[in-house]
């Protein structure tokens, strides 16, 4: 910190008063100094916290009410127009429809993960090897999944290999049938996610006391009283935590069908459509209003479930 | 005799979840062995009659840019960790070691920013690195990743309440200043949080998919998923090129994990549930 005085101005001081006001000026100084070492450490952070999201979420509110295109000097205030627009017009809202069938996959998901999780945290042959295998898929590149999956699925693929072994003869078509497309694309993403959510249970089921299953055991506490009992209410935070999770990855589903389908086939999602709004018809004031309804959508539920699973209601000891 | 049932019944659905898990990257891993004409004639459940055909590789790795996808990862993946290492343990140490007017809203600031997920603001976020003049150079997805994560921050921040203030104040006894402490002090005892942020954020920034898509859409810019991306076009029918390009892209991330497993689920449990 540099201290400038005025050059000249104590010439007309008393040496006692130049030395007052010095020592008051010093002992100041330090103490401004102390003050803002804190703000040496954060601005770097908060500039970037301010740059990549709170004045995107700014823009995006404004750029909402607009009509912009994202090139042109003007933006045209509409109002609630892009609003009203979204919530009238069926080809923008029937998205989240598709959004279903990945929020009834992830509590699928979120099942076969506690079941695994469960049965892997009790003493089990290749523990070590199950889990592996179980979460390994969640590692993988999403366009490597997506590859993968394709040919999962391509007709005379490994699915209708396998169909063919237990005697199906005519396979349907698994991505090109509207009707199975997102049958067949939810279950990607529950294969893809599935062990992330298996290795926050464990983990969760892990950090339990042993002492109360060893009490349980002297109870004479079958598996499923022990599950019910110690494990459920043990582990009711980080299932309340992949609750938001899950809903929230639901709604912004958009790796696996983009790269699968680009949207083909009744497969678009919210996130696709709103890119292709944004950057393929250049509407960029409508797709900022339906990143806004998600936005919305997704701070109600995590509102909603800090109300069911309160932080501190967890404890078991 | 139930319980032999239920032993039984527990093994089968774990033979199942392995299957399910390992059956469909397994059969990708045979199409890649095989050669065209076979590939045409065999199913996708017979194996390759030679298990050491790596011509399907070699052509996918020189035709399909894959060098330069690796080596533009990787330069993003270094620059990109690095930053976010260094914001997050700045950020951390400012907010969980000095008492200042504002600290309230600046920790309120950070865990409010968790709550908006990226996906969201990607039409706004798109004009902010259009005008810096970002737009398809490797420093758009460089400050993305570092700005954004959120979650660094929040691992670093609870991970620093654990390192006892004495250590500090013992410090400033013997003369350190503030930058010193931070430096010889905080950074070292921070390792196995900095270690957990370096395993997810490296395997996130490995698997990104919609950020280099989106900010680099120029061909020398390929990442590992864009150019894995653009097989679907020229190699579109050869099913036995794309398959070798896939599993080139899952073979660094499967070594990664044999070598580092107990790391990395700590790392997955730690940063998602603090």
């Amino acid at each position: 910190m540099v201290v400038v005085t005025g050059p000249g101005r104590s010439r007309f001081k008393t040496p006692a008063r130049t030395a007052r006001r010095r020592g008051r000026r010093g002992q100041s100084e330090t103490k401004r100094g102390w003050r803002s070492t804190p703000w040496l450490f954060l601005l770097i952070p908060l500039g970037f916290l301010i740059l990549f999201t709170y004045l995107p979420v700014a823009n995006m509110l404004w750029y909402s009410l607009t009509t912009w295109d994202g090139r042109a000097p003007v933006k045209e205030f509409v109002g609630l127009d892009n609003f009203v627009q979204i919530f009238t017009r069926p080809e923008l809202f029937q998205v989240f429809f598709v959004s279903l069938y990945y929020i009834a996959g992830s509590f699928v998901q979120m099942a076969l993960a506690l079941y695994f999780a469960t049965i892997l945290s009790f003493k089990t042959r290749f523990r070590n090897f199950f889990k592996g295998v179980i979460f390994f898929p969640y590692l993988l590149n999403g366009v490597a999944i997506g590859l993968v999956f394709l040919y999962f699925f391509r007709p005379d693929g490994t699915l209708d290999a396998l169909l063919t072994l237990v005697g199906v003869q005519d396979p349907p078509q698994w991505l090109g049938d509207p009707s199975l497309i997102n049958y067949s694309l939810a279950s990607t993403s529950v294969w893809r996610y599935m062990g992330l959510n298996f290795v926050l249970f464990l983990g969760a089921i892990q950090s339990i006391p042993n002492e109360l299953y060893e009490a349980a055991d002297i109870d004479g506490a079958t598996s499923w009283d022990k599950f019910r009992y110690i494990i459920a209410p043990g582990i009711r935070k980080i299932i309340g935590l992949s609750f938001i999770l899950a809903i929230s990855g639901a709604l912004s589903v958009f790796e696996i069908p983009y790269i699968m389908t680009g949207g083909a086939n009744g497969s678009e999602t919210f996130v696709i459509q709103t890119v292709n709004t944004a950057f393929v018809f250049s509407k960029v004031g409508l797709a900022s209003a339906m990143a806004v309804v998600l936005l919305l959508i997704v701070l109600i539920v995590t509102w909603i479930q800090r109300k069911v699973f309160p932080d501190d209601k967890a404890d078991l000891v | 005799m139930s319980a032999h049932i239920a032993r039984t019944l527990k093994y089968a659905s774990l033979a199942v979840a392995c299957l399910a898990a390992l059956l469909p990257l397994v059969t990708v891993f045979m199409a890649a062995l095989k050669d065209t004409r076979e590939f045409a004639t065999t199913g996708p459940l017979d194996p390759p009659s030679n298990w050491f055909n790596l011509d399907n590789f070699v052509t996918a790795f020189t035709r399909g840019n894959m060098l330069q996808g690796f080596v533009n990862t990787t330069i993003i993946l270094v620059i990109s960790v690095t930053g976010a290492i260094l914001i997050g343990t700045m950020a951390a140490y400012a907010i969980d070691r000095f008492g200042f007017r504002g600290r309230g809203l600046v920790t309120w600031a950070f865990l409010l920013a968790t709550l908006v997920p990226g996906v969201t603001t990607q039409v706004a976020t798109f004009q902010i690195i259009n005008s810096l003049g970002l737009f398809n150079t490797r420093w758009a997805a460089i400050a993305l990743f570092m700005g954004t994560d959120i979650v660094a921050i929040y691992i670093f921040l609870q991970f620093m309440k654990s390192i006892p203030r004495s250590l500090d104040e013992a410090a400033m006894l013997d003369g350190a200043n503030r930058l010193t402490i931070y430096r010889r002090i905080i950074l070292p005892l921070l390792k196995p949080a900095i270690a957990t942020v370096v395993i997810i954020k490296g395997i996130a920034i490995y698997n990104e998919f919609y950020i280099p898509f989106l900010y680099m859409p120029s061909s020398e810019l390929g990442v590992i998923s864009t150019s894995l991306f653009r097989f679907k076009g020229p190699f579109g029918a050869q099913w036995e090129i794309i398959a070798a390009g896939a599993i080139l892209v899952i073979v660094p991330t499967l070594l990664i994990f044999l070598f580092l497993q107990r790391y990395i689920y700590n790392g997955f449990t730690s940063g998602a549930t603090k």
